[in-house]
This record gives structure tokens, C-alpha cells and sequence, in this order.
């Protein structure tokens, strides 16, 4: 008896909401009546997890805004206040150990689901009509991620920080004509120094991660207003039952809300015994030349990017030679741009008859391994030092990596594919 | 613009306008912002000249001071150190130093107002790291058998020789920075000003 009145009352609750704010129908529309197709697999769990890692980023943000100071200045014992503000917080704030290690150890676990995300996108098609605004609005939110990364990793002023910053900023001056004046802009002084350290802290948390979350939002609407890819790239719409339903769609929730938990819990085992044992992670997180404060008068005897950002920097080093007249230090800069912006045309570079890995021919499957490979070594020769033999061996790398792209509408449209199937396959 | 019979023209032409000027006065509202990041007049004022004693500096070793924030190395180059620049002279891609990156009296061969003493702004050319120093010469200075000392880069690996002057085909474009200085004692220069007759 007092159940059913329990239940009128919440019922009449979420009726005077409705009638206000569309929240029964969002929900439908969004989860309980949103239809993926069936067969997703291990592929599919990136995207939760993105958004897992970028909940994670903000809290955590947050909490350490509370505690960090964007002060380039020295303090009494001559050390830069933002230095020792994040010392301050590993050793003094209750805690701030771990809030700091979530936060820079999630910095790196960001772009390690946001490429395997992508990767999932190259391997299924999923960038291919009707979804290339998804495609478009996410690699937008690739290149804002490495802005949030780039502008955060100056805030603790250290050594990398500094020079790492000091390098990026100057890519800038490349530019013929205007890239001086664009440079000193961006820096707000003559050198990368505490007008720089400002400004960096404002676009880190306030200018990008709103942009980031718009970002966000518009991926998702876009992709649930045309409806998820799978693992065959068919598209499930097409077969619908008498309801309208798709034959082969479920409702994300229950079904992908409760097996993306499944992803969330293995991605916390895995972050927190990264965060707990090993959060520098030998040097590729944090690295170790970050542990000094920065020093204008002396650059470290090696330095090199986070790893996410080595491939593309990697690209950068390989061009050493003028073109047109203008120098190789433009055209490296050009080549690292057009590296990271080129996954935009993708949905208009792949002509295959088929959208996935699947059913495609050996000719794409040779070029994307080919690319993967080439993607990995220069990632990997982008935090060693120079030599001209690595040098040589990264501009055959980056010849294969823009091959992939700029050659995909000839081998994509000749190669030997497989016919797609009727419906979605469960392998 | 056509104007049909359902429009009221003159509506219309009032909401263009009143748009279009609504949208220069939104440009403009950027220009302060944009203006903003640009050096405070405190950053424009902070480039004074600064004073450097370099009396204890033996041949073969340098030091470096500050100046706008940049790192100035002042070298005691040794005879063998400046017979160098002989060696070097075909591998670098600018030996006359005609592109303008030092004051007229360092257009020489050595680079430098007294020969053994080079004043350069140790900020590599290319993307404004520091050039550590490789002084060793030969296979030993890990760079090649032919090393004639000079400077190696950590971030691009662009070389330079002991006037500063870039090698070929290395990212960095142009030679090291010579800065305006001059001498105010036999061991003692001012960086960042060259008034004659000081």
C-alpha cells in the first residue's frame, strides 16, 4: 500500500520534471533506447574510457589548482614558487602525492585510450560516410588534447618544462614573415619566463578543457544522431524489425553500460597499480630532467618530449632540408603539423568499397600495418637523442607514415576486398 | 540582395547595417585582448645591459651570464681553437657570417672584436635551445673522427663550430647570436651596448 503511494509520488516527481526538462526522453534517447549494434568487442571500450580519463583529469585538476602557483619568480631558498609549489604538494598537502599522480599519470593514460579510440576508428571504418563529423569533431579533440597537454606539462617548471616549451613556442618563429612577432606573442615576454607560466596556466585550465568538453558533447550527439559503427563497419540501421528497432541493435543501457564497466574496473586495476608502483613509469610519464628546476642559462644534455608527442616530433627532426627557397626549420614544422592534422581527410582519402579491417584487401592491410610500425619507431626514436643514422631511419618512417595517407585513394579503391555480410557477425 | 514583395526592404537594410557594424564593434572588442598578451611594458623595460669579468677565464674554457634571459657565453679560445675556424671554413654554411646575426665589427673571420675572445648568445637558432659545449676534438667528442670542437645542440642535433657558425645541413638556419658588446677593461665587457668611446 504505502509502496504504490511511494511510487506515485516519485512518479509525479519525474512528470513535473519532464514537463520542464526533457530528462525521460534524453535518457531514452541517449541510453535506454539508444541502439548499438551487438558486436562490439575489446575495441569498443576506449571511448567510455576516454570519458572515464577525462572526469578523472578535471576532479583531480581541480583539487590540485587549489594547492599550485603559476609563479615563476624564487622564492627565499631561490627556487621558482611553481617548482616548489608542486614539491609542496607531493610532500606537504595531506594527499597531494596522490591528487598530483592521478593527474600526470592520467595525462599520459589519456592518450594511450585516445590512440587506441582512433586506432578502433582506422581499423573499422568508422571515420566513413555518415560519420565523418564524428571523425572531424574527435580528431579536434585529439589536437585540443595535445594542447592541454603541451600548456600543463610548462606548469611544474622544471627543466623539461621549460625547454620543452621553449622549443614548441619557437616552432611558432618558422613561420616566414610573421612567426617572430607570433612567437613573442604567445610567450608574452622575450623569453619563456613568468608572463608565459600565466599564460599557459589560464588556457591549461579554464580556455581548453571548456573547449575540450564542447568537443565532447558535440562528438557524442554527432555519433548518436547517425548511430555507432561495429566491428563488421555495416551499417545496422538497414535491417530494422517491425518496431523499428534494428535487428541487430541493443539498448546501450543495460547491455554496453554494465560491459563498459567491466572496462572501467580493468582500466582502474591497471592505472592504479601504474599510480601506486610506478608513476614516473621509468621516465616516459614524468620525466627525470623535470625533477630540477627550470634553468634559463642551461638546456639539459637530452631533451625530449613526453612520449605521446614523440612520433610527431620525430617527424619534425626528419626534414633537414630547404625547399623553395625557405628553411628546413619551416618545412619540419609544416610536415609535424601536417603529420597530426592529415586523420581529418581521412573519410574522403579511403575509397574502399568496404568500411572494415575485416573485409579488406591485403593492400590495405599491408599499408596500415606498414603505417603502425613506422608510427612506433618514430615514437620510439623520438626520445633518443640525434644521430645521423636515426635521422635517416625516421625520414623513411615518416615517408611510409604520409605513404598511408596520401597513396590510401589508390590502393583503397583497387584493392581485392571480401564481400561485406547481411548482418553483423558475433566472432 | 533581392528584395521581394513579403520583405521590408528598408527592415532589412537597417538589420544589415545595424549587424555589420555590430560585427566591427565585436572585431575591435578583440583587439585589447589580443594586445594583452603581448610584452607588458615591464618585460620591454627589463633588457638592461649587464656587466661581465671574465679576468679569470683560461684559454680553452668559457663562461656564461645572463642577459634578457638568455645565456651569453664569453670563450678563451686557444690558438688551436681559432686555427680551427680555418678547418671549418667549407663545412659551414655561412663562414663569412653575411647573414646579419652580429654587430658590423664581429663580420670577421673569428667573429669576435678580440680574436680569442668570442661573445655569442648561447640560444641554437633553430628552435632556442641551449648548445652544450664540445670541445674535445676528434672521435673523441662522440660527434665524428673530424671534429673540430665547437658546439653540439642536445635538442636537434645542429652543430656549430667555435666562431659559433652552423654546419650544413642541420636544422638550425643561421650562426649563433653575437650580441652588441663592448669592452670596458683589458678582462671586462658590457653585453647589450656598444657606444663608441665609453
Amino acid at each position: 500500500m504505502s509502496e504504490t503511494i511511494a511510487k506515485t509520488k516519485a512518479q509525479s516527481l519525474l512528470d513535473w520534471i519532464d514537463e520542464r526538462f526533457p530528462l525521460t526522453s534524453g535518457w531514452k534517447a541517449h541510453l535506454s533506447e539508444y541502439y548499438a549494434p551487438k558486436n562490439f568487442n575489446f575495441w569498443y571500450f576506449f571511448g567510455s574510457l576516454a570519458l572515464l580519463v577525462l572526469v578523472v583529469q578535471i576532479i583531480t585538476g581541480i583539487f590540485l589548482v587549489m594547492h599550485f602557483k603559476p609563479d615563476a619568480s624564487l622564492n627565499a631558498s631561490g627556487i621558482p614558487v611553481a617548482f616548489a609549489s608542486v614539491e609542496y604538494i607531493m610532500r606537504d598537502v595531506p594527499w597531494g602525492w596522490l591528487i598530483r599522480y592521478m593527474h600526470s599519470t592520467g595525462a599520459s593514460a589519456f592518450f594511450i585510450v585516445v590512440y587506441m579510440h582512433m586506432f578502433r576508428g582506422m581499423l573499422y571504418g568508422s571515420y566513413r560516410k555518415p560519420r565523418e563529423l564524428i571523425w572531424i569533431f574527435g580528431m579536434m579533440i585529439f589536437l585540443c588534447l595535445m594542447a592541454e597537454a603541451f600548456f600543463g606539462y610548462l606548469l611544474p617548471w622544471g627543466q623539461m618544462s621549460y625547454w620543452g616549451a621553449q622549443v614548441i613556442v619557437n616552432l611558432f618563429s618558422a613561420i616566414p614573415f610573421v612567426g617572430p612577432d607570433l612567437s613573442l606573442w604567445l610567450r608574452g615576454d622575450y623569453v619563456v619566463g613568468d608572463a608565459t607560466l600565466n599564460r599557459f596556466f589560464a588556457f591549461h585550465v579554464i580556455a581548453v578543457p571548456l573547449v575540450l568538453v564542447g568537443l565532447v558533447v558535440a562528438h557524442i550527439i554527432a555519433l548518436h544522431e547517425v548511430g555507432s559503427n561495429n566491428p563488421d563497419g555495416i551499417e545496422i540501421k538497414k535491417k530494422k524489425g517491425p518496431d523499428g528497432i534494428p535487428l541487430d541493435g541493443i539498448p546501450f543501457h543495460p547491455y554496453y553500460s554494465v560491459k563498459d564497466i567491466v572496462g572501467v574496473v580493468v582500466f582502474l586495476i591497471v592505472f592504479s597499480i601504474i599510480i601506486f608502483f610506478a608513476p614516473e613509469a621509468g621516465g616516459y610519464f614524468i620525466e627525470a630532467n623535470n625533477f630540477f628546476p627550470a634553468d634559463p642559462l642551461q638546456t639539459p644534455p637530452h631533451i625530449a618530449p613526453v612520449w605521446y608527442f614523440t612520433p610527431f616530433y620525430s617527424i619534425l627532426r626528419a626534414v633537414t632540408y630547404p625547399l623553395f627557397g625557405v628553411d628546413a626549420k619551416f618545412w619540419g614544422v609544416v610536415a609535424m603539423g601536417a603529420s597530426a592534422i592529415i586523420f581529418v581527410f581521412l573519410p574522403w582519402l579511403d575509397r574502399s568499397p568496404v568500411k572494415s579491417i575485416r573485409y579488406r584487401g591485403p593492400l590495405y592491410k599491408g599499408f596500415l600495418a606498414a603505417f603502425l610500425v613506422s608510427f612506433f619507431i618514430l615514437g620510439y626514436l623520438g626520445v633518443l637523442p640525434p644521430t645521423p643514422d636515426r635521422t635517416l631511419v625516421s625520414q623513411i618512417c615518416a615517408l611510409v607514415y604520409f605513404a598511408f595517407f596520401l597513396l590510401m585513394p589508390i590502393y583503397s579503391s583497387i584493392d581485392k576486398c571480401k564481400p561485406e555480410p547481411d548482418r553483423v557477425t558475433c566472432k | 540582395m533581392s528584395c521581394d514583395e513579403k520583405v521590408d526592404c528598408g527592415r532589412r537594410r537597417l538589420l544589415l547595417a545595424t549587424a555589420t557594424l555590430g560585427g566591427v564593434a565585436g572585431v575591435a572588442t578583440a583587439v585589447p585582448f589580443v594586445a594583452s598578451m603581448l610584452p607588458s611594458e615591464r618585460a620591454k623595460a627589463a633588457g638592461a645591459p649587464v656587466e661581465a669579468d671574465f679576468s679569470k677565464l683560461l684559454p680553452g674554457q668559457m663562461m656564461a651570464v645572463e642577459w634578457r634571459g638568455k645565456p651569453v657565453w664569453i670563450i678563451n679560445r686557444t690558438p688551436e681553437m681559432l686555427a680551427s675556424l680555418k678547418k671549418t671554413d667549407a663545412k659551414v654554411s655561412d663562414p663569412d657570417s653575411l647573414k646579419l646575426m652580429q654587430p658590423e665589427y664581429c663580420r670577421n673571420e673569428t667573429r669576435s672584436i678580440k680574436p680569442e675572445i668570442l661573445v655569442a648568445v648561447g640560444i641554437c637558432t633553430h628552435l632556442g635551445c641551449s648548445p652544450t659545449e664540445k670541445f674535445k676534438t676528434g672521435a673523441e667528442s662522440g660527434i665524428d673522427p673530424d671534429w673540430a670542437g665547437g658546439f653540439l645542440c642536445p635538442c636537434h642535433g645542429s652543430t656549430f663550430d667555435l666562431a659559433g657558425r652552423v654546419y650544413k645541413g642541420k636544422p638550425a638556419p643561421d650562426n649563433l647570436e653575437i650580441p652588441p658588446h663592448m669592452y670596458l677593461g683589458d678582462a671586462k665587457i658590457l653585453i647589450g651596448e656598444d657606444k663608441k668611446g665609453a
